[in-house]
């Protein structure tokens, strides 16, 4: 009788092919859905929702993203300012920066993203100191209420 | 003269290292699942609103007078009142019914819908959640049928802010 012996050293490699496809589809699918253009969020600041808030299709051009928090402090670049006086420097940092493009301050849009539960007194005295700055545009960002 | 030929049949695979490839392709896996964040869309309410407001002349007879939407809160800053003109409503969804009502639905310039302005004048400690709602109300609202919006009121402003806090 003949004894069939394996051969030493032989690897059985499993079919990798369908494992190869799921893969690529979850990368392929995790590429469509990953967005960086989200980064001018901020945590500090939970917006209130609006059934009208859509994306805008004509974004502006040159937007000036102020974050208010729940206390009423403002969130510029990054940078949390306290005291609202504070904020002049950055606004006139933001015009001249304007300036050297050739634009007037009118055609800059401040986006203001206001946490829900901030004073509304403290969104209009920001809003009067940029009006002070020449700025004239503002945008009152929501977030899109799609849950009824 | 000994033809060499080539080891085997000519019909063998040629076996390509799996391995890293697969390694790789397993690290953009992980790192596109753990950057994965479900973000909902942001939109804008625009307000245009320069400091010295030029007065642009008497108004028109045939415009709507300008709406003055008041919305008082308490101290922790919960609503306790909706008025539009001197009317008050209990709840936005009544608001936005008599704002629908009084803008129609003519369309296009000289319209109703295109002339009509909002004046916000809110208490300072109100939640900043309820003016959004408020702005919600009057501007527009999304067509059941067609799912697209309906616009009211497209200019909206604020009144000087109310000392406080």
């Amino acid at each position: 009788m003949r004894i069939r012996r394996d051969r030493v050293g032989e690897i059985h490699e499993g079919d990798l092919t369908p494992m190869i496809d799921m893969t690529f589809q979850l990368i392929a699918f995790f590429m469509v859905l990953i967005n960086f253009t989200q980064t001018e969020q901020d945590d500090r600041v939970k917006l209130p929702d609006s059934t009208l808030a859509k994306p805008p299709e004509n974004p502006p051009d040159f937007p000036i993203t102020l974050h208010v928090t729940r206390t009423g402090s403002v969130v510029i670049g990054g940078q949390e300012i306290l005291e609202l006086n504070a904020l002049k420097p950055y606004l006139a940092n933001e015009a001249t920066t304007l300036e050297l493009q050739n634009k007037a301050t009118a055609d800059a849009t401040i986006i203001i993203r206001a946490h829900q539960d901030a004073a509304t007194g403290k969104v209009q005295e920001l809003i009067r100191l940029c009006q002070e700055s020449n700025f004239e545009k503002f945008a009152l960002r929501a977030k899109e209420d799609v849950g009824n | 003269m000994k033809i060499r030929h080539s080891t085997g049949s000519g019909q063998d695979k040629i076996e390509l290292q799996m391995t890293p490839m697969i390694d790789i392709v397993f690290q953009l896996l992980v790192f596109f699942i753990m950057t994965f964040k479900i973000v909902s869309q942001e939109g804008d309410f625009n307000i245009k609103m320069p400091l010295a407001a030029p007065n642009a002349g008497l108004p028109d007879d045939n415009d709507l007078p300008p709406m003055k939407v008041r919305l008082q809160a308490d101290e922790d800053g919960v609503i306790t009142g909706i008025s539009l003109n001197e009317q008050s409503f209990s709840n936005f969804p009544s608001l936005h019914n008599y704002v629908a009502s009084l803008i129609g639905d003519e369309r296009g310039p000289g319209s109703n819908q295109e002339t009509a302005e909002v004046e916000l004048d809110c208490d300072y400690n109100l939640r900043y959640g309820e003016v959004i709602k408020a702005v919600t109300a009057v501007s527009g609202y999304i067509d059941p049928d067609s799912g697209e919006i309906v616009k009211l009121v497209e200019k909206i402003k604020f009144a000087p802010p109310r000392s406080g806090g």
